[in-house]
């Protein structure tokens, strides 16, 4: 039971960071392959705050939230300016620059150490330390994200993200300046991003860098492939499926370490696949 | 008075000199066609006139006022609105949100607290009405007719409430009922005050819509002034035959 719980956990978790992804590659049509950074960012100054200055979770998840945006904001003056393949590689750049940091300034850090022993999240004197509380917790967040989500593609400047995704230049022809809407949605993206980055480090209770390098971009890149792009249930399907795969094999008799391995190939060739034969995903509408 | 005024326009694309020296005024309120050979540098004007790519050379000045530099997004400003020849519609969205996105609002904290009312509904179903679209609004805009984008195209600038019309050949490759939709909706923009720039090859349709035509040849002004003196001229003839 707990371990399904701990499941569960997790996949509210992913579906934050998918479906705020989705915002960005499915929606807009930028392939960011950063999403990891900040998904780190929220995770790191939430370890650091809470363990090292004693503050408060949902204190650290903010100042998270407002340091995510701030970095993205300088990422995405640099890179919204660009599109297609040059966005993809200018994000993948920062993903790399931020991973750095993260690996090697050790005094604020501990570099490859990794960060341990953060605590778990308090509210009016009650800990969540239990997993059901836990689960509760990054469930609502993920419930949120999700309105939150649903709020901005209904707008009119959800629309206008779409037509930049169709079609920027004409787009610009009506009155659009598009590279402020492409900043906007990368920094709101990245925001919702540290809101799982805290959730993860408070409840992993340990951080390390690895955690939030280029692989875990690509994992959560193929999930909102799997689950469909420009569908917010397909991300959450998508996070779903690639937490439960490994499991699975796991299941069916593979050893850990075994399955571990097995985990990346399966996640790699998962996304051959679905390029040559199902470029929309499960409920997606549009293909890159 | 002109709207429009270009004054020794250039625009070369490495070693290709697509628009050379070419000066002309379009007049408030009037139909200008803009005819010339294929390459000959028409959508290379529409494109600096509406700030998607910039002038090398020369003056364009909107209203009496001498722009520098035009950015894509400032041509609303001016009340430049376009079309392209090679159709640019927002493919995977349907009919409703391609025109919705030219009514609702720009800014961005605007737009993320907005969302389509009533008055913008309205002023798109008008113009569904206008260009024959009524019954296509939920469709993708990529599973529409060639001509049924076109017509999307121009219902998008009509609905921008521009004081100009750039068309870059809306003509081309349409049926005639089509065609005459669009006919209607140039003699409907002249009618409100508004000024057309056409780029058309039919010299029929020329002849019909147009008040002035400016002809072009390898980026030059061949020749300008009204079509039934303009389309008789031995150099003009002689640019289309290509002798
Ligand atoms: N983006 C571009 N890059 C390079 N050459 C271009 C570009 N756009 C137009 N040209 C060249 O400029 C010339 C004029 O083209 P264009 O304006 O499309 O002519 P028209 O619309 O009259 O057929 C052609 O020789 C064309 O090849
Ligand atoms: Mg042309």
């Amino acid at each position: 039971m707990d371990y399904i719980i701990h499941l569960l956990i997790f996949i509210s978790i992913y579906a934050i960071l998918a479906m705020s992804l989705n915002l960005l590659v499915g929606y807009t049509g930028l392939l960011s392959v950063t999403h990891a950074a900040f998904y780190g960012v929220g995770a790191y100054t939430t370890a650091l705050l809470m363990k090292f200055a004693g503050f408060n979770f949902f204190i650290a998840l903010a100042i998270g939230v407002v340091i995510a945006l701030i970095a993205s904001f300088l990422i995405g003056l640099v890179i919204s300016k660009l599109s297609g393949d040059y966005y993809a590689l200018g994000s993948l750049g920062f993903n790399i620059i931020v991973f750095t940091i993260f690996l090697n300034w050790q005094t604020l850090t501990r570099g490859p150490l990794g960060i341990p022993g953060i605590p778990r999240p308090e509210l009016f004197g009650f800990t969540f330390s239990g997993n059901i509380a836990y689960l509760a917790l990054s469930f609502a967040f993920a419930v949120l994200v999700y309105l939150a989500c649903r709020f901005i593609i209904g707008s009119s400047f959800g629309r206008a993200l779409k037509a930049i995704r169709e079609d920027e230049e004409a787009l610009k022809c009506f009155g659009y300046h598009t590279s402020v809407y492409k900043l906007v949605i990368f920094a709101i993206a990245a925001g919702f991003a540290s809101v799982a980055g805290a959730l993860y480090a408070s409840y992993i209770t340990f951080v390390d860098p690895t955690t939030f390098y280029l692989p875990e971009s690509v994992l959560l890149l193929s999930m909102i492939i799997l689950g469909g792009l420009s569908n917010l249930q397909g991300s959450v399907i998508g996070a779903a499926v690639l937490i439960l795969l490994p499991e699975a094999l796991r299941f069916v008799g593979f050893p850990d370490t075994i399955a571990a391995q097995l985990r990346l190939f399966v996640y790699g060739l998962l996304i051959v696949l679905l390029m040559l034969y199902r470029p929309q995903g499960i409920r997606g509408e549009y293909k890159l | 008075m002109n709207i429009i005024e270009a004054k020794n326009l250039t625009k070369h694309f490495d070693g290709v000199l697509a628009i050379d020296r070419l000066s002309f005024s379009v007049a408030n309120g009037t139909i200008t066609g803009i005819i010339g050979p294929n390459g000959s540098g028409k959508t290379t004007l529409t494109n600096i006139l509406s700030g998607m790519i910039p002038k090398d050379n020369g003056m364009i000045i909107i209203d009496g006022v001498a722009l520098e530099r035009l950015k894509s997004y400032d041509a609303r400003r001016y009340g430049i609105a376009r079309t392209f020849q090679n159709v640019r519609v927002f493919e995977q969205m349907s009919v409703l949100d391609n025109l919705l996105v030219v009514v609702t609002e720009r800014n961005v904290w605007g737009a993320l607290f907005e969302r389509h009312g009533e008055y913008h509904r309205a002023r798109v179903l008008e113009v569904l009405e206008r260009i024959g679209l009524r019954d296509k609004q939920t469709a993708l805009a990529r599973t529409l007719s060639y001509g049924q984008r076109k017509l999307l195209e121009i219902g998008r600038a009509l609905l921008t409430d521009a004081r100009v019309y750039l068309f870059d050949e809306p003509f081309a490759g349409l049926f005639p009922e089509m065609a005459k939709l669009i006919v209607t909706i140039i003699h409907e923009l002249k009618a409100d005050g508004k000024t057309v720039i056409l780029i058309e090859h039919n010299m029929e349709l020329i002849r019909e819509l147009c008040d002035t035509v400016i002809v072009m040849d390898s980026g030059r002004l061949l020749a300008e002034g009204a079509p039934k003196n303009v389309l008789k001229k031995r150099e003009v003839l002689e640019a289309y035959l290509g002798e």
